[in-house]
């Protein structure tokens, strides 16, 4: 769990009572609120989250008071969303936000949509998080009650609505635009850009998404000042950040940080290092889409976007990762590329096409039927997806792929001369065979 | 073709109905209600059948194609009926290296199916599943509105022994006897 003196979204992690009204208004919560709808206006708030510098936490980090600021300033039917679709792997720390303290994502919903006009708030969660959305649906039934949300919000004249929407099994969805058609009861397929659903979203009507761990930093934000948030961190990457750390670790869970920690300190004093027995091999930091970096290459990085970016990976979701040396990476990476392949909502060539291959190239070299060819083919393959999609899911997959290739050749290259699998005898699951 | 027969057998209890009534009107077009609304009916059915596809034909005014599309590509639609205990075990990264491999091998085994079959009585479908959002807790898995985390093959063997009672296993998610 979090032990960092940053607790800005942590304080309630853990808790078995942190999700109930009476808890979280004890604790301050919903005052952030009360001030915002007192008097401020939504540019005041829009100004002050741009001050922070808070940044988009679902995988782009692009920052969140800048987005807002694209809605067009005459646009009378705005939407916001909140983008609760986790499911890259090795996230989990949404779950968390919303499990132990659901009323911090809504009080931040209703501050973040009446910045940006909105009048209808959307909280899309992922189907798989059954017993989530009965919990965050409770809080926000808690929320009308108390009058935060519905007509004339605590008098202040703001009405908004909130919407629980259960998504149904498609990591697509967590694209911005392929969840707002997911939400319009159409296929969740990413649309092209531009214009971008700031302007042109749901229902062509100006549209935010923001991930859950951003709006969640929203009321803190609010009440501590854009300056106090800024002073957290690093230069370019301000603030706090939740890192979802899974693998055989001493201490996996979610972990709230200053932005800038290096990966040596988190490691050792956090995560209690290796099991024992096991030795750090690899580490995939932000989400398996994000190029994977060996132990050696990463131990110094400090965790934030920039220094992430040099290290030639990213900060991503922040779904750390962690590979120990008794993992086969073709056979690792044979897992991921299943998952793209199987992911890909089949919308554009390159990916529909380009995740099979790499899928089917990987599959065969495990089988023992590799040819010195088709390390070649595995990067003419990605050199045919990346940057040439609508979305993003392309080069997911192609990150990881061309990463293990690189910087783990030899485990590739092993396969081709023995001609035969090593590591693991286990079969692939059966059934699951494309 | 069956559909005849099964038309006349389709019911949905007057709650479904309300709800999915319920839904349309909280929803900004009634095409935005589509997917709330197939979960309506899988809530109640465990699937959704054709003449459920047909009534949110009438009732959202959507064409017959556009609810195949969306009931095909989400994952957790049913078109048919299901057995009586999904359980969807995740084979991704993370919990592919905590061992998820031997939790299949295990279940597998117990249950004597491969992935993707069901048991002959119906009780039991044994399913992969991508990432569950569970990483940090894994191997887990997935059965119903729960998750069952940080798996063993002595949790496995608890687990479906409740099931076999029919009783219902106490999931890692479930806090709420605990308040």
């Amino acid at each position: 769990m979090a032990t960092s003196e940053h607790r800005i979204l942590s304080s309630r992690f853990g808790r078995k009572d942190g999700h109930k009204l009476s808890v979280y208004e004890a604790e301050g919560g919903y005052q952030a609120l009360r001030n915002v709808l007192g008097g401020k206006k939504p540019e005041e708030v829009r100004e002050t989250v741009k001050a922070s510098g808070l940044r988009g936490r679902g995988g782009a980090g692009f920052p969140t008071g800048v987005k807002w600021g694209f809605v067009p300033q005459d646009a009378e039917e705005v939407y916001f969303f909140v983008n609760a679709d986790e499911s890259e792997p090795g996230t989990f720390k949404d779950r968390y936000c919303l499990d132990y303290d659901p009323h911090m994502t809504i009080e931040g919903t209703i501050i973040s949509s009446f910045a940006v006009g909105a009048k209808l708030a959307f909280i899309y969660i992922r189907g798989e998080f059954g017993w989530l959305i009965d919990r965050v649906q409770k809080a926000v039934d808690e929320a009308y009650a108390a009058g935060y949300l519905g007509q004339d919000i605590l008098g202040s004249g703001y009405n908004l609505e909130m919407i629980v929407h259960k998504g149904a099994g498609a990591y697509i969805c967590g694209e911005e635009t392929g969840l707002i058609n997911s939400v319009e009861g159409v296929k969740g397929q990413p649309r092209i850009k531009p214009p971008f659903p700031a302007v042109a979203g749901f229902l062509d009507k100006p549209t935010i998404v923001n991930n859950v761990e951003s709006v969640a930093a929203v009321p803190w934000i609010m009440t501590h000042g854009a300056e106090a948030y800024a002073a957290i961190g690093t230069e370019k990457s301000k603030g706090s950040k939740l890192w979802s750390v899974s693998g055989p670790v001493k201490n996996p869970g979610v972990y709230e940080i200053p932005l800038g920690m290096p990966f040596r300190e988190f490691f050792n004093d956090y995560l209690g290092g290796m099991v024992d027995g096991e030795k750090l091999k690899a580490v995939i930091v932000g989400g398996s889409s994000v190029p994977v970096l060996p132990a050696d290459e990463i131990m110094d990085v400090p965790l934030d976007y920039e220094s992430l970016g040099e290290a030639g990976t990213m900060l991503g979701s922040g779904g750390m990762i962690i590979i120990p040396e008794s993992s086969d990476m073709v056979e690792l990476i044979q897992v991921l590329m299943h998952f793209y392949f199987d992911e890909s909502c089949g919308q554009c060539t390159p990916c529909r096409e380009g995740t099979g291959w790499l899928h089917r190239i990987v599959k065969k070299l495990r089988r023992g039927e590799g040819t010195p060819n088709d390390l070649k083919l595995l990067e003419h393959v990605c050199d045919g997806m990346m940057g040439l999609t609508i979305c993003p899911l392309a080069d997911a997959a192609v990150m990881p792929m061309r990463s293990f290739l690189e910087k783990f050749r030899p485990e590739f290259e092993v396969l081709i001369q023995e001609n035969e699998p090593t590591g693991c005898q286990t079969r692939w699951p059966r059934g699951e065979q494309e | 073709m069956s559909k005849s027969i099964e038309q006349k057998d389709f019911q949905l209890s007057a709650e479904t109905l309300a709800s999915i009534d319920g839904i349309i009107e909280k929803y900004p077009t009634k095409a935005s209600a589509l997917m709330p609304c197939l979960w309506a009916i899988q809530d109640e059915l465990n699937h959704v059948p054709e003449p459920g596809v047909d009534l949110l034909m009438e009732k959202l005014d959507v064409t017959r194609a556009r609810v195949h599309e969306v009931l095909s590509f989400y994952t957790m639609y049913r078109t048919e009926p299901q057995a009586e205990n999904v359980l969807q075990v995740c084979h991704n990264i993370s919990c592919h290296i905590m061992g998820a491999r031997g939790i299949i091998a295990h279940l597998e085994k117990k249950l004597g199916v491969r992935m993707g079959e069901d048991t002959p009585d119906g009780k039991y479908r044994l399913e992969g599943a991508e990432c569950l959002g569970a990483c940090g807790h894994g191997p887990v898995m997935q059965l119903g509105k729960h998750m069952h985390e940080y798996l063993t093959p002595e949790k496995v063997d608890g687990l479906l022994e409740d099931l076999g009672k029919g009783e219902t296993p106490r999931a890692d998610t479930d806090r709420e006897l605990e308040e």
